[in-house]
């Protein structure tokens, strides 16, 4: 195991981009992300790659779209209301099939919101975000270490699948400082024949396009992405579960929430309630296997967010409703501690429902 | 004799657009540029939104559809992507370059990313049925300007080569149409000049085609080229509105 490093969660993506390949960024400022267009504009030139400043956030995404369309490994950088602007690019990615990697350190919303941690963008990310029918790949990192790991993965992923992912992150985890080892193992980038990186005159041109006027057609390229979703959904799930197999009250929670929920687990146990939690890494694919699991033993389930309830919407179909699912949620920018996580620990344990 | 070939450069696919439209021209004047240069093996062409959009059927090299404005930022994707090995355009639109995608051609530009566009001005938005775009002219009648353009509620046409001749960026702007065969000629060169810079890593040319559109005009192809002489030329001069290599010759 090489050394650990300290360092921020937002200049660890922008490390492991560069292990993953990645030589071109492109961005434009926001908090709280700014470490990672910092980081590329320093290291870029000097790896030959391109750090470059774009205009605006639409700018930004259709510079990916284009180094996409070339074939190379690309990636942007934003926050939630940076994220709305991409929106219109990132559904053009999608539909032209397009891998690229998006990170969105979330801040409170709505609109300009705060510039405080919130995920309250899980609706955007998870739907797709933008016009039309389409997913990227979530993954949601509760560490320093998890950024660098889930930044290389998003890019594995996004060229394997062909669609565009995103690093759902927020402001805590992305300027947090933790020890973080780069000691990765990156698999060799995969062919991409599609790519318009001119003909040589050796093959018929590429088109790298979204527009199907021809309504059967677009029908068959919505149905054959849905199928390519499914086996996602089948392959590329990833969660962890923290003392749920015998938990009463399970909690479910994603990134920095997960932390803290964590923490009340801990907290309760020590009380003698058996609480547990289930941690979604990928919130679409939405992990749920475990929440069919859980319902078979526990008593309720508490959905953790720092949002007025969004992913407890995955939570109830994924457990199909059987026990009573809650909400537990600070938003605007505010944490929940571990004591009011307790509280509704202990009030589920008591047979509230 | 003089045969008269399709260029090697545009496919066989049939040009959709309507009779009497300079579309076509345009399109055939970058395919012989293409060919002349022998670039079409490096070359990446960006298709716009507009009447246009099919222009990646068309051309024989890699192409991308743009989303509604973004070709530039996508051109400046695909350039830098590999630069040494890829000969980048944009075939644009007027609402398309000057009205959704203003930022991203002004910042191009200002940028000199060494890109060429091709801007076909034809004072209307022609895919979506004929309204007003950012350059028709005052007083013209459009779907959306059904009692003439008024330009104190809607303000005044954009020129957009006199626009970016003003940034320090910028290598190369020319203004052409192609309503005669002179015309045609001058447009060729001034086309052939915006992709031979490129080559020469000079940076950003944009040649503005003034451009017909009988449909939407409500006009006989013959009268739509008329126009342009009597209505657009007066207000959009055609000629060299930057040209920073030959500036630096003179200076
Ligand atoms: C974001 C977005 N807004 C609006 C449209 C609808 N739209 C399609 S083509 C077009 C105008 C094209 O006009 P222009 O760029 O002048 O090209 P022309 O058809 O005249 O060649 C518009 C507004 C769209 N496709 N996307
Ligand atoms: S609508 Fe106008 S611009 Fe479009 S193809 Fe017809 S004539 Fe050409
Ligand atoms: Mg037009």
């Amino acid at each position: 195991m090489a050394d650990k490093v300290l360092m921020k969660g937002n200049e660890a993506i922008a490390e492991a981009a560069i292990i993953a390949g990645c030589r071109h960024y492109f961005g434009y400022p926001i908090t709280p992300q700014t470490e990672i267009a910092a980081y590329m504009a320093k290291q870029m030139p000097k790896i030959g790659g391109t750090f470059l400043q774009a205009e605006s956030e639409i700018a930004a995404i259709n510079m990916v779209y284009g180094v996409s369309s070339a074939g190379k490994r690309v990636m942007t950088s934003s926050s939630s209301p940076g994220i709305s602007l991409k929106g219109e690019g990132i559904s053009y990615l999608a539909g032209a099939d397009l891998p690229a990697l998006i990170v969105n350190a979330q801040r409170g919303g709505p609109g300009l919101g705060g510039i405080q941690p919130s995920q309250s963008d899980y609706f955007q990310a998870t739907r797709g975000g933008g016009h039309g029918d389409y997913h990227l790949i979530v993954l949601t990192p509760a560490s320093v270490q998890e950024m660098a790991e889930l930044t290389i993965k998003g890019f594995e992923l996004a060229d394997k699948y062909r669609m565009p992912a995103m690093i759902l992150a927020d402001g805590t985890i992305g300027q947090m400082m933790e020890p973080v080892s780069f000691d990765f193992e990156v698999a060799p980038q995969i062919e991409k024949p599609w790519a318009t990186t001119g003909t040589k005159m050796e093959r018929k041109h590429n088109i790298v396009n979204s527009l199907y006027l021809d309504p059967a057609t677009l029908e068959v390229k919505n149905i054959e992405r849905y199928e390519r979703y499914k086996i996602v959904e089948e392959n590329e799930t990833m969660y962890e579960e923290y003392m749920a197999d015998d938990a009463d009250i399970v909690l479910a929670a994603f990134g920095i929430a997960a932390r803290v929920a964590k923490s009340a687990v801990n907290e309760a146990r020590k009380q003698g309630i058996k609480a547990g939690l289930i941690r979604p890494i990928t919130v679409w694919p939405f992990p749920k296997a475990p929440f069919k699991k859980a319902v078979e033993h526990c008593k309720a389930i508490i959905s953790v967010e720092l949002s007025m309830g969004q992913m407890i919407e995955d939570v109830k179909l994924a457990s199909e409703m059987k026990v009573p699912v809650t909400l537990t949620s600070r938003v605007g920018g505010m944490i929940p501690t571990p004591n009011q996580i307790l509280e509704d620990i202990k009030k589920a344990a008591e047979g509230g429902r | 004799m003089v045969v008269f070939e399709k260029p090697k450069a545009l496919t066989d696919v049939p040009f959709h657009y309507c009779p009497g439209c300079t579309h076509g021209i345009v399109h055939r004047l970058v395919a012989e540029v293409i060919d002349e240069l022998g670039i079409e093996g490096k070359t990446i062409g960006i298709a716009p939104v507009g009447c246009s959009v099919m222009a990646y059927d068309y051309f024989t090299c890699d192409m991308i559809e743009a989303a509604h404005g973004r070709a530039p930022a996508v051109a400046t994707g695909v350039k830098r992507a590999d630069p040494e090995n890829h000969i980048v355009f944009t075939y644009q639109g007027d609402g398309d370059l000057a009205s959704i995608g203003m930022a991203e051609t002004v910042h191009a530009a200002a940028r000199n990313e060494n890109i060429t566009i091709i801007f076909i001005n034809n004072a209307i938005y022609g895919m979506t049925g004929g309204q007003m775009a950012p350059t028709s002219l005052p007083g013209q009648v459009t779907q959306t300007s059904p009692y003439g353009r008024n330009t104190d509620l809607c303000g005044w046409p954009i020129k957009v080569c006199e626009l970016l001749s003003e940034l320090d960026g910028p290598e190369y702007l020319e203004r052409v149409t192609v309503n005669s065969v002179a015309h045609v000629r001058q447009a060729k060169r001034a086309i052939k000049k915006a992709f031979q810079n490129q080559i020469d890593n000079k940076g950003f040319s944009l040649i503005e085609v003034l451009s017909s559109c009988p449909t939407n005009w409500g006009m006989t192809p013959e009268k739509a080229l008329k126009w342009i002489d009597d209505a657009m030329i007066p207000y959009y001069p055609l000629g060299v509105y930057k040209d920073r290599s030959a500036q630096k010759k003179e200076a």
